[in-house]
């Protein structure tokens, strides 16, 4: 059995599964702390710091990304200081110049009253919170895209930028991403996505298209199932 | 050499070893360092054995090919023993002079000695060069005393000995405690308590357990763990197996830069033969404890001197950091509990066990034990590596040892902790070398880094080259410090290119307060240092950019212009010589000037200058 652990969150006294990120524990009592590399069906990976908190360890207090650490007996948690706020306006404002106009990040900025980015914006899109290549890796497990570079270099790339051969074109970077920019595209039968084509396949029953056949493929090989399995009916005349 | 099955054996050995040792017999003692090996030490040593092998000495006089001697400024070198006589700066055709007039003769080459720039007086033996006079090498001191390719030379000296000391007694958590008493803090940059890091992993449950030493020193201009690696390995690994012992490991891993070639292949040698004498591998001198090494080569990456990065590079991943809430003693490498120490750290400890927690905790301030070894660079006569008692004061190492600033001009700042550290004015030169006395500065001890500059360094050109610097090297992980350092740089270059604004200066200290906050690693972590301490320290040279568009020291091309002071000018025409783009003109013997259309402000007229008369507006 799991242990139960008490701390305070914004003053609020909060049980929590031992193993649980302050992140889940604030959410579950409804303190909703700004995030945007989480998510729950991926491991904890802290990049994009938008949801560093400031905890109290005896005399001194330290920020830490919530998503990443764990629950204690005790601990004192605060969301909202000056020095996560400060944190939370920087890594927002540096965002922006990489993508100054999606909703979700001026959103998040003007939740924390900032308009603009003070930094001089290169449009990039990307805001690297790797949220495609993790769900690739560990939700999709086939490791189909990854970063190159590092620095302001890093992006996220297919393996020598060349068609993907682990793609199974089912488009869950593009769903997962926070902040749409992996073009994807379903047209006369055929799905573009890292810059290549993919045939979707058509319900051999009624003819609508159920998905990428490579996607097929590799739900009859991981399951040991024929394909016709797949492709003989589709959710809808099942 | 055959196996050694128990310390009495090695006990013997070291004893045969010793005695073999005659202290009257001449010793060439060159310095086959990096710095040395530059200047062509190997041609040399060549020579020296050539002209030892035509007069039939090479049975009389040995010659020792050593790890670096630290005075690299004035290389190459040789110490000649018994007598210590210390010739510096030798070219190749010095060689049979030395032996037929010193060895053979006894009459000392004056124009070989050091000449202390102070006093003007010739210096003869090393120990009374005033670089080494206030100098405590006791872990660098070896490096002259061996030759690294050679085990029974760490062995004559007693090496080992302080592994078969604790095997005998067979206690490790003894052995950890004494660590703990000697103080012993971790000289990577940390500075975390060494005892207390073993003590952890020891208690930490899972199996295996990792012994990590951190060779990827990578600060812009330090070499110190390059050159103890290249100069002893074997003191490294001792520590490493006396680590291992007292944690309980069997597994242990060095991580070295690839770009060090030299060390690879001696700490390699020293593993091979170590292994092959029973003092590493199976069942070690007889006591049943097995530790072998595997020496993993990095790719060079910055980041992967950090120790969650180094442990994803071991384990064959891209080397990036994750956060570490939970302490790699308790999951490191392979998640499994992990001692990881830098080389330095390592190297201490045999030396702590050979002569006691008691006399090494006499050493230094009340926090911090020891000595350290840093790399004096830049701005500095004495160039080179120096090992320094802690609470030696930052002065004493630049004017002292350092032997201060080249050419009679002022010193500015030194900066210690590598790049991500910062930069310290003369007002606070007294400070004592300890790790805490340097962070209330705002900088840190680092892995031993130091940079000197003088009044022709710009602090902002110098802020932007370490920002630069971590720019590049920042993995790309986290948003404040890949994008954050980024960002601070361009505003530097705004500043230094003449277009910045006061506000910027508020908006940088904003900036590395939020990226030291909120960065995932050490690195973000310390990355906005040279920034915020040089506004600390150096706000008016700033604000010099901003409001007078000027730079006072003459670096930061867009904000200088060159020009020729009528009164100094000899008319020696070195300056037109120079100039690339035929800017710098004038008769022979006549005032020259300098046409500021084509000038492309390279500064080469002015390094050229002899007469001081270029002058920077």
């Amino acid at each position: 059995m799991s242990q139960t652990v008490t701390l305070t969150i914004d003053g609020r006294q909060v049980q929590a599964e031992a193993g649980t990120t302050l992140l889940e524990a604030a959410r579950s009592v409804n303190i909703q702390i700004p995030h945007l590399c989480s998510n729950e069906e991926l491991a904890p990976y802290g990049a994009c710091r938008m949801c560093m908190v400031e905890i109290r360890q005896g005399q001194r207090t330290r920020l830490v990304a919530s998503c990443i650490y764990e629950v204690e007996e005790g601990l004192e948690v605060q969301t909202v200081t000056e020095r996560v706020l400060n944190v939370r306006r920087l890594v927002i404002e540096l965002l922006l110049a990489r993508n100054p106009t999606h909703p979700t990040l001026l959103k998040m900025a003007a939740d924390l009253g900032i308009e603009k980015t003070r930094f001089e914006v290169e449009v990039k899109g990307c805001i690297l919170c790797g949220l495609c290549v993790r769900t690739c890796r560990e939700v999709v497990g086939v490791s189909a895209i990854g970063f190159e570079g590092r620095g302001t270099s890093r992006r996220v790339t297919t393996p020598f930028n060349e068609a993907p051969p682990d793609c199974i074109a089912c488009g869950a970077c593009a769903t997962v991403c926070p902040v749409g920019v992996i073009p994807l595209k379903d047209k006369a039968g055929i799905r573009t996505i890292w810059k290549t084509d993919y045939p979707l396949q058509r319900c051999e029953s009624c003819g609508r298209i159920i998905a990428p056949v490579k996607q097929l493929e590799y739900f009859a090989k991981i399951t040991n199932q024929p394909l016709s399995h797949f492709t003989e009916h589709c959710v809808h005349c099942r | 050499m055959k196996k050694i099955k128990s310390a009495a054996e090695l006990n013997a050995l070291q004893e045969e070893l010793n005695a073999r040792l005659d202290p009257n017999k001449p010793c060439i003692a060159i310095c086959c360092g990096t710095g040395c090996m530059a200047h062509g030490t190997r041609n040399l040593v060549e020579r020296f054995q050539q002209e030892l092998a035509d007069r039939q000495l090479t049975e009389k006089i040995s010659l020792r090919r050593t790890g670096c001697h630290g005075f690299c400024e004035r290389g190459p070198m040789v110490v000649l023993h018994p007598q210590k006589i210390f010739y510096q700066r030798i070219k190749v055709d010095d060689v049979p002079e030395i032996i037929d007039k010193t060895i053979l003769g006894e009459e000392i080459i004056d124009r070989l000695l050091y000449r202390d720039p102070v006093t003007k007086e010739k210096v003869v033996h090393e120990y009374e060069v005033p670089f080494y006079k206030k100098q405590m090498r006791l872990v660098f001191g070896m490096n002259g005393m061996i030759e690294p390719t050679r085990i029974e030379d760490y062995l004559a000296i007693g090496g080992y000995g302080a592994l078969a000391k604790v095997l005998t007694q067979g206690d490790p958590q003894a052995v950890i405690d004494d660590i703990s008493a000697a103080g012993l803090r971790g000289r990577g940059g940390g500075g975390f308590p060494t005892g207390r890091k073993w003590n952890a992993t020891r208690k930490a449950e899972g199996s295996p357990k990792y012994v990590i030493c951190n060779a990827d020193e990578g600060d812009p201009g330090a070499y110190m763990d390059r050159s103890l690696l290249e100069g002893n390995p074997h003191s490294v690994l001792e520590g490493m197996i006396i680590g291992a012992y007292a944690i309980g490991s069997s597994h242990g891993y060095i991580y070295v830069r690839n770009e060090y070639p030299l060390a690879v292949e001696n700490i390699t040698l020293a593993i091979d033969k170590a292994r092959e004498m029973g003092l590493l591998g199976q069942d070690i001198l007889g006591s049943g404890f097995d530790f072998d090494i595997v020496i993993n080569r990095g790719g060079g990456a910055f980041v992967c001197g950090e120790s969650s990065a180094l442990f994803a590079s071991i384990e064959g991943r891209a080397g990036e950091p994750r956060a570490k809430y939970v302490h790699a003693t308790d999951k490191g490498l392979y998640d499994k509990p992990t001692c990881l120490n830098n080389v330095e750290t390592w190297a201490n400890v045999p030396l702590i066990i050979n002569k006691g927690a008691q006399w090494y905790a006499g050493i230094g301030t009340e926090h911090s034990k020891g000595t350290k070894i840093f790399s004096l660079v830049g701005k500095i006569n004495n160039t080179g590596l120096v090992e320094v008692p802690m609470g030696i004061t930052l002065r004493e190492i630049v004017f002292e040892i350092g032997g201060g600033i080249p050419k009679g001009r002022k010193f500015k700042a030194v900066q210690t902790g590598g790049p991500s550290g910062g930069c310290i004015p003369e007002a606070h030169l007294d400070i004592p070398v300890d790790f805490d006395e340097l962070s209330k500065l705002g900088t840190m001890m680092g892995s031993g880094g130091m940079i000197v500059m003088d009044e022709r360094n710009c602090m902002v050109d110098v802020a932007k080259y370490f920002l630069k610097f971590l720019e590049e090297e920042s993995c790309g992980k986290c948003t404040p410090c890949r994008e954050g350092i980024y960002q601070m740089r361009k505003i530097l270059d705004r500043i230094t290119n003449g277009e910045g604004k006061l506000e910027d200066l508020d908006t940088l200290e904003w900036m590395g307060q939020a990226i030291k906050d909120g960065s995932l690693c050490a690195l973000g972590g310390s990355a906005p240092n040279p920034v915020l301490t040089t506004l600390r320290y150096f706000r008016s040279e700033y604000e010099a950019h901003i409001i007078d568009k000027k730079c006072p020291a003459g670096v930061c091309k867009a904000l200088i212009t060159y020009g020729i002071d009528p009164d100094k000018c000899t008319g020696c025409h070195a300056c037109a010589r120079v100039c690339p783009t035929g800017a710098a003109t004038g008769e022979k013997k006549e005032v020259h000037q300098i046409d500021q259309e084509k000038c492309i402000k390279c500064g080469a007229c002015y390094e050229a200058c002899k007469f001081d008369a270029i002058t920077i507006v």
